[in-house]
């Protein structure tokens, strides 16, 4: 099965659904809805996750692994041997899984559970974790090969065609969300010893179902509807009017100068930051600077240097035409 | 008359060499290859401080190179004098700032380029780079400065 979602996984969502399909205009939540909301909008498209809806049952994460399932590594054994060994970590998950635990290039979406006291009552929530898809995506500006790319819809995803596993993206990235794979890709036929480890994997947002006007499929079949995706500038406000309405908070809105995917909790994300494991392939919910501001700001600052050189030039020519006057 | 004196060869030699070694460190080689561990080269390994030297190097050559062009133009003399390896080491210089140019702008917060101009701006500043140390390289061994004699 690799692009459809299994009967089990539609059944085990389809009952509930059916009753509790979003009914306010602004939520697009279903396939129909997405197709006549993009077009009328140039705005990239933003998920809205509401912390308090999900149960925990893992549809979304099944779902993923089905949709995604022709994509995942498939590497050969034995793996190369790379060099120098102590610096070149192998990667290898291809006997694990069924790991759903946390992110791996093999399970691209997870539930994290927090245990926090919420109204004096110590309760556990559960937190759909994946890629953020940020506005302005460290992994695909910084990639050195360009194999990531950045599409109009806001989602960001790797190319796993060009991608040579050297893992900058996790590095750059403030949740380390791209995970490897060692023994796949294009640095097998390249120089395996010397450069590269594999390919990088993440979520990529379904962009295979969204240019069919499909939502992503952790959207579609999720039995409570934790999840809905839009315009930006709609599901903003939407986040915030949820937020309001439970007297809770946001995350993602301006983390790392701002993200596409926008989580809603009841309780502070400091507190829930606190409440989750945190760790290889577990992503924070710390408040996270925008990382790109700085090259951004020195990328404006450098208008000024070839004025700076032009009036340095013609302030050397001019004091020289004054030494020849005299 | 020299194109350029001695303080600004050095300058342009400080600017050419940190351009090279940050932009050489935006792959992730210098940790595996240790060269990063040798006390004082940690910074080689930290992608977001060399995005900003050669940010910062590279608004040096930018007002460089424009002084560099006024300057021939006031000294009337300048381009004239400029050996042949010296013309293609500038002409590879301009195509790494045209290059480098488009690639500051495509990671500005919201700039979407295309997938394949990403690839060709990546791979070509990369070339051009390797092109500029090899005719470097072939004018420090045959003796070929820039000015021509």
């Amino acid at each position: 099965m690799t692009s459809g979602i299994s009967r089990r996984a539609f059944l085990k969502t389809s009952a509930v659904t059916a009753g509790s399909l979003v009914a306010s205009g602004t939520l697009i939540s279903k396939n129909s809805e997405l197709k006549a909301a993009q077009p009328a909008s140039e705005e990239p498209l933003v998920t809205l996750i509401d912390i308090s809806k999900c149960i925990g049952c893992e549809a979304c994460v099944e779902a993923c692994r089905e949709v995604n399932a022709d994509q995942f590594p498939d590497p050969e054994k034995p793996f190369p041997k790379m060099y120098p060994t102590s610096t070149v970590p192998v990667e290898d998950w291809s006997d694990k899984t069924d790991v759903t635990d946390r992110l791996t290039p093999y399970n691209w979406l997870f539930i994290q559970q927090a245990q926090v006291m919420l109204d004096g009552d110590n309760v556990e929530l559960n937190i759909p974790r994946r890629c953020m898809h940020c506005e302005n995506p460290p992994c695909v500006k910084l990639c050195p090969w360009g194999a990531l790319k950045q599409e109009t819809n806001g989602l960001s995803r790797i190319d796993p065609d060009l991608c040579l596993g050297g893992a900058k993206c996790k590095t750059v990235c403030p949740w380390e969300i791209p995970q490897r794979q060692t023994g796949v890709g294009l640095y097998l036929d390249i120089l395996p010893a010397f450069a590269g480890n594999g390919v990088m994997y993440k979520c990529n947002r379904c962009y295979q179902r969204l240019e069919k006007g499909q939502v992503p499929a952790c959207i579609e079949v999720c039995p409570e509807n934790v999840q809905i995706i839009g315009p930006r500038t709609q599901i903003l406000e939407q986040a915030h009017a949820l937020a309001k309405e439970m007297n809770g908070y946001i995350y993602g809105e301006t983390e790392n100068g701002g993200t596409h995917t926008i989580y809603v909790s009841p309780v502070p994300f400091d507190q829930l930051n606190q409440g989750i494991d945190t760790g290889k392939g577990k992503p924070h919910f710390q408040k996270v600077k925008n990382m790109m501001a700085d090259g951004t700001l020195l990328a404006k600052a450098m208008i000024i240097a070839p004025f700076a050189g032009l009036f340095a030039a013609f302030g050397k020519y001019y004091l020289a035409s004054r030494e020849d006057k005299k | 008359m020299k194109i350029l004196n001695n303080a600004g060869h050095k300058i342009f030699l400080v600017i050419l060499f940190f351009m090279t070694l940050s932009g050489f460190s935006q792959m992730p080689i210098f940790k595996r290859y240790y060269i990063a561990d040798i006390p004082g080269l940690g910074w080689l390994a930290q992608f977001y401080v060399t995005h900003m030297i050669h940010y910062i190097f590279a608004g040096l050559l930018i007002g460089f190179a424009a002084y560099m062009v006024l300057d021939s133009v006031f000294n009337k003399t300048g381009f004239k004098k400029i050996s042949r390896t010296g013309y293609i080491k500038i002409w590879i210089i301009a195509g790494l700032m045209i290059t480098g140019l488009v690639l500051v702008v495509k990671n500005l917060s919201g700039i979407y380029m295309g997938h394949s101009m990403i690839i060709f701006l990546d791979i070509s500043h990369l070339f051009l780079c390797v092109l500029f140390l090899m005719v470097s390289l072939y004018s420090l061994i045959f003796k070929k400065p820039w000015q021509a004699d």
